[in-house]
């Protein structure tokens, strides 16, 4: 077991749990973001750089700090070791920096676009981002194409998390796409066109962290917080059978996988539950799904509330807040 | 005349070949390493020698050889970094096409030392004709029975290979020369864990530039406490600087650390002074990536010291008034060069070689690029300065390689010695329109102007 303190806050955690889950551990503010690391793939993550932090002690051994950030989601815990999250005010700003960076080629087309509403870069932005661009020119685009028969892939809001291929190596037994190119040019792509075809491919639309991969069975059919959540499932031979539905009235427009609080799916489905049973009789409805408060999802929400557990939820989140230097999200020198 | 270790016998006709490299007193550290010597004494002797990394970043490489997991089951391997893409550096390719018998010298030593039996040279796609003649030289070898089964009569053996890389600045990192190396994108690695705990195949690997594994020949001869005589301090040895950019005699150079920088531009040994009678504006001291220094840092520290041809010297002042011995990619500007225009050249590379791979280099380098070219065409505005000061602040240290650094350091620090000339392109994007406006009319100071 190894002691960490991340933010000033102390747990003991396995060996060899990354900075990244020992703050989910702790959970609430000190999670760093993360876009490109999946708890369920292997070897994700370290790309995106939002996950940054700051070790101040090394360890209990070596309390050197670290002579630069850190990506949390891939740098193992050590006894002792002193982590900084949201109160570096250094971190915050890389943090800040790779948000712009991330945003300065993605098209901001949300309301055009089927993730808005559930998309990782748009909640992250939402709270790390600035209200202004810095950037003046271009951004680059792609011709947007099928690479398989059910998913539609729009490069130009891709941040090249690399989820897709993790997904195409892990779960299929072959990957038929990769990223071609490199620098700002990379693109994720097949070299023949609607190569994508497994039973397993589903999931990179799941894994996505943006709109960049599409289910061109649900494209532009509904706004996602125009939806009703329904956890649900069914004995399937290939996959767990557990799936959300996403409902308007009696219709099921869309099936996905269950995402945890972290938009993570921890148990993948086949594709003949995403896209071929979209009807309700086939399904066992469990209940609404969870969906957090703050996601707009929610605002047509009909769970019931637990007022006494959401107090005090918003009370330590007030009291979190306090010694959290965040600056002024939409000042003009942002 | 100064000593020679690597190039002594460059100008003997024939020294490519095996039989004129031997009779020069070549394969002489292959026979005394393999007869006389343990893997461990020949480790000892690199250590004592004070060689450093020759590719960049000069790390000792005696050291790097000590963490190279000896306790693994796993085959070990010795990689040549040949890939020498850093613009301003030529030295590799001069060494491996003049005399490529002695880099192959370098690497059975070497591999015996670490215990290697499987080696790789990865060379960049583009020297396709030095490929040719590795591969020549190590057929050459092969038939005099320095590679291959029983080295010598002894129970070493050693294959080598020549592998030709994709043509990829990205693939000189070590982590991704090995993802490369085993047939994927060359995408660095995240460290931990270093190559030396597991590298290609997931194997103890030592990856070395060309100069530092042709450095362990002559270290092996003579012995690494008369290595470590030449130099100051811990900048030990002979070192290949490429000259270029506006002097006399561009070349490849065989210096010893401790040169004043002085004497190495003006001296008629080496670069022979600043061409067509002109005055010296800048030097970039070693490759592309490191900070680029006006004349007066150049050839003396901040302290007023004067500044030598050694790591510690050069790298004098920190990024506030130093820069780096580097790969020894020595281009020296000139009073008519426009410090904007050269760094919008480099900001170009960095853009087209980022890997893509993490955001802010993929993302950083091309806004980089794009606000230097705004600025270069007169099209910049006031801001913009501050905006490339902003950006590559916040990709430096935040990327998985160095290339994030490597491509944010040459903005940062044109931006913090040249200042005025980015704000003359600001002011005047009349004056700026013609490509060649400082050769027609160099930039002077509106400040001394002022003084004077």
């Amino acid at each position: 077991m190894a002691k960490v303190t991340i933010d000033g806050i102390e747990i003991e955690v396995p060996d060899g749990t990354s900075i990244l889950n020992a703050a989910r551990m702790i959970g609430g503010d000190v999670v760093p973001p993360a876009m490109c690391y999946y708890s369920t793939l292997k070897e994700t993550g370290g790309k995106c750089r939002v996950c940054l932090v700051k070790v101040t002690q090394g360890s209990a051994k070596d309390p050197r700090p670290m002579p630069k950030l850190v990506a949390s989601c891939r740098t193992n815990v050590m006894d002792g070791m002193v982590v900084q999250n949201i109160t570096s005010p250094e971190v915050l700003e890389a943090r800040k920096g790779v948000v712009e960076f991330l945003l300065i080629n993605h098209p901001l087309d949300c309301p055009i676009c089927d993730q808005a509403g559930e998309c990782d870069l748009q909640n992250l932005a939402y709270e790390h981002g600035a209200a202004k661009t810095r950037y003046e020119e271009d951004r680059r685009t792609f011709e947007k194409i099928d690479i398989g028969d059910k998913i539609k892939l729009h490069m130009n809001r891709c941040i090249l998390c690399y989820r897709c291929t993790f997904v195409a190596d892990q779960l299929t037994n072959n990957r038929v796409h990769g990223v071609l190119n490199r620098g700002d040019h990379s693109e994720i792509s097949t070299y023949i066109e609607k190569a994508v075809d497994n039973e397993f491919s589903g999931n990179m639309i799941d894994v996505c962290p943006v709109g960049a991969l599409t289910d061109k069975t649900f494209r532009f059919k509904q706004r996602v917080w125009f939806t009703n959540p329904m956890d649900a499932h069914r004995d399937c031979p290939k996959c767990s059978g557990k799936v959300v539905l996403w409902m308007k009235g009696e219709e099921v427009l869309r099936v996905t996988a269950r995402k945890d609080q972290y938009g993570e799916v921890k148990e993948f489905i086949c594709n003949e539950c995403r896209y071929d049973h979209k009807d309700i009789a086939h399904w066992k409805v469990e209940g609404p799904r969870h969906i957090d408060r703050g996601s707009v999802i929610s605002q047509n929400h009909y769970e019931r509330i637990d007022l006494q557990k959401l107090k005090k939820e918003v009370e330590r989140q007030l009291e979190f807040q306090k010694g959290k230097p965040l600056p002024e999200p939409n000042s003009l020198n942002a | 005349m100064a000593r020679k270790l690597l190039l002594q016998h460059e100008n003997v006709p024939g020294i490519n070949t095996f039989d004129v490299y031997r009779k020069n007193g070549g394969y002489a550290s292959v026979e005394k390493a393999l007869k006389s010597m343990t893997p461990d004494e020949v480790m000892e002797e690199v250590k004592k020698s004070g060689l450093r990394g020759r590719g960049g970043a000069g790390f000792p490489a005696g050291m790097k050889w000590s963490f190279l997991d000896r306790k693994s089951e796993k085959p070990r391997y010795l990689v040549c970094n040949a890939d020498e893409s850093e613009p301003g550096t030529f030295k590799d390719r001069y060494l491996m096409e003049k005399i490529p018998h002695l880099l192959i010298e370098g690497m059975i030593t070497s591999s015996y030392s670490l215990g290697a039996n499987t080696s790789y040279i990865y060379v960049r796609g583009e020297y396709m004709y030095v490929i040719r003649i590795l591969e020549k030289a190590i057929e050459e070898a092969y038939a005099a029975g320095f590679l291959g089964k029983n080295i010598l009569g002894t129970n070493y053996s050693l294959d080598l290979f020549v592998q030709p890389g994709g043509g990829a600045y990205i693939c000189g990192e070590e982590t991704a020369l090995l993802e490369s190396l085993e047939g994927k994108r060359g995408n660095p690695r995240l460290k931990p864990p270093f190559p030396a705990i597991a590298g290609l195949y997931a194997s103890p690997t030592v990856v070395n530039n060309v100069e530092t594994i042709a450095a362990v020949v002559p270290i092996v001869n003579q012995g690494g406490d008369e290595y470590a005589k030449i130099g100051i301090g811990k900048s030990t040895g002979t070192k290949l600087i490429s000259a270029s950019g506006h002097i006399n005699k561009p070349g490849v150079y065989e210096i010893e650390l401790g040169l004043p920088v002085e004497e190495f531009i003006y001296s008629e040994e080496y670069c022979g002074g600043i061409w067509k009678g002109r005055k010296m504006k800048a030097v970039v001291a070693g490759g592309s990536s490191v900070p680029i220094l006006p004349t007066d840092l150049i050839l003396k520290t901040a302290k007023g010291e004067q500044r030598l041809m050694t790591y510690e010297s050069l790298s004098d002042g920190g990024f506030v008034s130093g820069t780096m011995l580097g790969s020894g990619g020595f281009i020296v500007l000139d009073e008519t060069a426009c410090i904007v225009q050269h760094l919008h050249t480099f900001a170009r590379f960095y853009h087209h070689e980022s890997c893509g791979q993490c955001s802010p280099c993929r993302e950083g380098t091309g806004w980089m690029e794009k606000v230097i070219h705004r600025i270069e065409h007169g099209h910049g505005h006031q801001g913009d300065i501050d905006l490339l000061v902003d950006v590559a602040k916040k990709i430096e240290g935040n990327t998985i390689c160095p290339l994030g650094d490597a491509a944010a350091w040459p903005v940062a620090s044109a931006i913090r010695h040249f200042r005025e000339e980015f704000e003359y392109h600001i002011k005047y994007p009349e004056k700026v329109k013609n490509p060649k406006h400082f050769e027609l009319e160099p930039f002077v100071s509106e400040k001394s102007l002022v003084t004077a």
